[in-house]
């Protein structure tokens, strides 16, 4: 497989940026000063990365409550981010959204979004817009396990299958929804799934950012020809509990332990090019120092910048009204 | 200008509309028709009561896009499309079946804008046709412009007449916000002067269907020929009244409301939607609080029993507002005596 030295390490800083994020709010959050929920995408980080790899902001994307990986995955700016998680004025969504609802238009990402089945149906949407407008965009809806089982989803499987939208469902598959696992949960396979709606489906593990990387991008090209939809099926593991603060006593012991010490994607990751020749150490190095700073100087902007004013409590709820 | 029924106008809105903006889309449930039949026969429908008859053949697949019979995935397909660059225009055949898609129009596509910190605009009309009178039963006669209404984030259309209906949609599609568009089903053959060409009739600005001095009458839909036709009766006897149509229940026109009240100092509020936390239920709390003291009888409402919408026309006719009702609402708040306190 060829990748440009220049994809992998942006894709490296991307990996590198969206763990040291998640676990910065694993402790900022635990201090109480984070309102809200927070969900984190950590072990989970070769996929978004993977997938948005092969994205433009021209194409657009749909994710779920878990959306920090699939949003600094996908471009979106790493301080305003934070910022709008502290419910600050200078958040990419003016402290409105929080979350569970970053999105940057500019940056094709249409959301995280707080509803479990939200996006399939608007990704849809969105690669109608790219066929109709004839911008060679494709639209890639992220959802987990959980929102396999979802009407909403089904329905979207078919609907880009009956339309031949160029639409990637990825089915970030972590093996559980909230607390219960998919064993329980999901009916079938996923693969039975995608076969069962005349789809090309695809899997990969989601640790290996390069099995991810090659596998959507067959998946986004297929799309971007023209040639209808794909499921592309990632395993993965999630390091956190559903939410902050979720005891996890539904996992056994030793579960999570061993996903860090064997299917951390940021190890595998530098082990692969180290190994090949294709990166240098150092230069990974330089990267985690160079996130490490970008991260402790966007909390402390985050914690310095300003409360929204009382009066955009009434504003942006319509364009006119 | 010239004679054309409520589908007329509704139709033409929209083939003008997709004429002028190549953005413009519909999709809907059999919006075409006959795809995949075995005759080959397409538009065979155009929409299951004719609205949308001759759109496919005009422009074609691409922009006339029949749907399965799924309206989570197109509804929120809508919704994306919407905040993505094209203006569709989704038909949801019944109100009723916003049950299945519910989500995509309260959780997403309504929340966008405010959720994403003012950064996405979302144009895309919702038509679906409401209201009882057809013995359609409880599950496709329901009048649910309240729930959309409830909703901030949405815009909320009701038209009234052919007239109002092309030019209320019209506006609705160069909207830039999401906007329900409900069109009443028993008055798809209504009639009336149309002009021929383009023209908007803003949101949010009530059209007062006549004036009088006695009591101001609000309705909603087809509730507004009713409450016209009781007018005309009551007129006879010597009351006159003012009708207001508000045409949008949202954005709602308050200020015509009040004034109208102010002058008259009675309301009688017609509402065809189930009873609790309706229209008639909003602007009887916007006129208790905002015009108390002009108040010169306690206001009447002339809304259905809270049950759903049954099935036999005894009971569907039991169950509706109608010129009878609401004449014998005006007369009873004409002859409200004022007891002072001791």
């Amino acid at each position: 497989m060829q990748i440009a030295r220049e994809t992998l390490l942006r894709s490296y800083r991307a990996m590198r940026t969206i763990r040291d994020f998640e676990e910065r709010l694993h402790v900022e959050f635990a201090t109480g000063e984070i309102p809200g929920f927070v969900h984190l995408y950590c072990g989970e980080e070769a996929s978004g990365v993977g997938v948005c790899a092969n994205l433009t902001d021209n194409d657009t994307i749909s994710s779920t409550h878990r959306g920090h990986g699939h949003c600094i995955a996908k471009g979106v700016e790493v301080s305003g981010m934070m910022a709008e998680i502290y419910g600050k004025s200078t958040g990419v969504c003016r402290g409105k959204g929080g979350s569970m609802h970053i999105a940057d238009l500019s940056r094709g990402m249409l959301g995280a979004n707080g509803i479990v089945g939200g996006g399939p149906p608007l990704m849809c949407g969105a690669a109608l817009s790219h066929k109709l407008l004839k911008d060679d965009g494709v639209a890639v809806a992220f959802y987990g396990d959980g929102a396999s089982n979802e009407g909403s989803t089904l329905e979207s499987l078919n609907l880009a299958t009956v339309w031949k939208l160029p639409v990637v469902f990825v089915v970030e598959d972590n093996g559980y929804g909230e607390a219960t696992g998919s064993s329980f949960a999901v009916a079938g396979t996923q693969k039975a799934r995608a076969e069962g709606f005349g789809m090309p489906y695809m899997e990969c593990d989601g640790s290996d950012f390069f099995a991810v990387y090659q596998t959507a991008g067959e998946a986004i090209a297929h799309a971007r020809a023209g040639k209808g939809p794909v499921m592309l099926h990632v395993h993965l593991a999630r390091w956190y509990g559903h939410f902050e603060g979720d005891a996890m006593t539904y996992r056994a012991s030793g579960e999570v332990a061993e996903a860090k010490r064997d299917h951390d994607c940021l190890e595998l990751f530098r082990k692969k090019v180290t190994e090949a020749g294709l990166l240098e150490h150092s230069e990974l190095d330089a990267i985690d120092e160079a996130v490490r700073d970008e991260i402790e100087s966007s909390v402390i902007a985050a914690k310095a910048a300003p409360l929204p004013e009382p009066a955009d409590l009434l504003a942006d709820v319509y364009v006119r009204y | 200008m010239s004679k054309k029924s409520y589908r007329q106008a509704i139709n033409e809105a929209l083939r003008l509309e997709m004429r002028r903006d190549p953005r413009v889309i519909i999709m809907g449930e059999d919006v075409a028709g006959g795809q995949g039949g075995s005759s080959g026969v397409v538009d065979a429908w155009g929409g299951v009561l004719g609205v949308t008859k001759g759109l496919y053949t005009e422009f074609g697949p691409e922009r006339v896009l029949d749907t399965p019979i799924t309206e989570a995935s197109y509804i929120g397909a809508a919704a994306g499309a919407a905040a993505t660059g094209l203006r569709p225009v989704a038909e949801l055949m019944f109100v009723d079946f916003v049950g299945c898609c519910l989500d995509q129009i309260m959780n997403q596509a309504a929340k966008f804008r405010y959720m994403f910190g003012g950064k996405a605009r979302t144009p895309l009309v919702i038509r679906a046709m409401f209201g009882a009178g057809f013995n359609a039963a409880a599950q496709h006669s329901q009048a649910l412009y309240p729930l959309f209404t409830h909703i901030p984030g949405l815009k909320v259309v009701v038209p009234s007449s052919p007239y109002e209906a092309k030019g209320l949609l019209i506006e609705a599609i160069r909207d830039d916000d999401p906007v329900i568009f409900l069109e009443h089903k028993v008055m798809y053959d209504d009639e009336e002067d149309v002009p021929d060409e383009s023209y908007t009739i803003p949101f949010g600005e009530a059209n007062l269907t006549r004036e009088g001095d006695d009591v101001t009458i609000v309705a909603f839909g087809r509730m507004v020929k009713l409450a016209n036709e009781a007018a005309d009766k009551l007129e006879r006897q010597g009351i006159s009244c003012t009708v207001i149509d508000p045409r949008t229940t949202s954005p709602l026109d308050r200020d015509t409301i009040l004034d109208c009240v102010a002058d008259t100092g009675r309301l009688v509020i017609v509402d065809e939607s189930s009873p609790r936390c309706n229209m008639a239920a909003d602007i009887s709390a916007l006129v208790a609080e905002e015009a108390f003291d002009a108040l010169k009888a306690p206001i009447r409402r002339v809304i259905p029993p809270h049950t759903p919408v049954p099935f036999a026309s005894v009971l569907e006719a039991l169950y509706l507002p109608d010129a009878a009702k609401i004449e014998a609402a005006v007369k009873a708040v004409m002859n409200h005596k004022v007891t002072e306190a001791a």
